[in-house]
């Protein structure tokens, strides 16, 4: 996780075009300037946050599912959770499943766990859009690579 | 069996929060009820799991900004009823 960019996911550690659903790893950093003002004191990572993660994992779902071609944009969420606090230095776990895959969006429902215990959950929505040109689509394969997505599996999506 | 009317009228009613009686199959779903996409979208996926099809919105918005289709072609609700029942049709065949 690099909060401060935005960037919520450590690494990709599982993709399933079959059952349309991808795992990944989130390890919550032990210092960001976020803590320093959520809260001064008592840092806690902030529920939107939470939600973004849970985006970014559904996120590369879709992208995988749609073989690197078209990018999910978050439109909306329903019935989303914070079940619990999650402090720095915590190693979280999300999860994506895609519930529902139309023209031009799709809608996932996703979680994050802590040791097993679910501290967050949402369904997500999403407008997807066809990438706008061939330097969008190796951006986001340079991204995958740092997270380590299985693009050998990319071919069973 | 409530008519695909009936039902995408109701999906509609509750999506956006219309009063089910200001909906007609003459009512333009942009320009008189007010949709938006991002409610459009919530509705294609609602009518996609109400009937077990997949709406074309892509190829429709296509049509429209090209000008090989009007948005009353697809947006007017008895227009839109037609399509969801060609493409049950379709996919019982």
């Amino acid at each position: 996780m690099r909060l401060e960019y935005f960037q919520m996911i450590t690494r990709v550690v599982e993709f399933d075009a079959e059952k349309k659903t991808l795992v990944a790893a989130a390890d919550v950093p032990a210092e960001s300037p976020v803590f320093e003002g959520h809260f001064p004191g008592y840092p806690l990572l902030p529920g939107v946050l939470m939600i973004e993660a849970m985006a970014q994992t559904s996120g590369w779902l879709i992208l995988g599912l749609n073989r690197l071609t078209a990018m999910p944009f978050l439109v909306g969420t329903n019935t989303t959770k914070m079940r619990d606090f999650v402090k720095p230095s915590t190693p979280l776990m999300v999860h994506a499943e895609l519930i529902g895959d139309g023209s031009g969006y799709a809608v996932t429902k996703a979680f994050i766990t802590r040791e097993g215990k679910r501290v967050a959950e949402a369904e997500i929505k999403f407008a997807v859009k066809t990438f706008p040109d061939p330097k969008f689509a190796a951006m986001i394969r340079e991204w995958g690579e740092r997270l380590q997505f299985p693009f050998e599996k990319l071919d069973a999506a | 069996m409530s008519s695909t009317f009936e039902t995408v009228s109701k999906i509609i009613s509750e999506t956006c929060d219309i009063p089910l009686e200001k909906i007609t199959p003459e009512s333009h779903a942009i320009d008189d009820l007010g949709i938006d996409s991002l409610d459009f979208l919530d509705i294609a996926f609602a009518i996609d799991k109400a009937f077990g099809i997949k709406l074309p919105l892509e190829k429709w918005t296509q049509e429209v900004n090209e000008g090989k289709a009007k948005t009353e072609d697809y947006f007017v609700l008895g227009a839109l009823c037609g399509k969801i029942d060609e493409l049950v049709a379709a996919k019982g065949a």
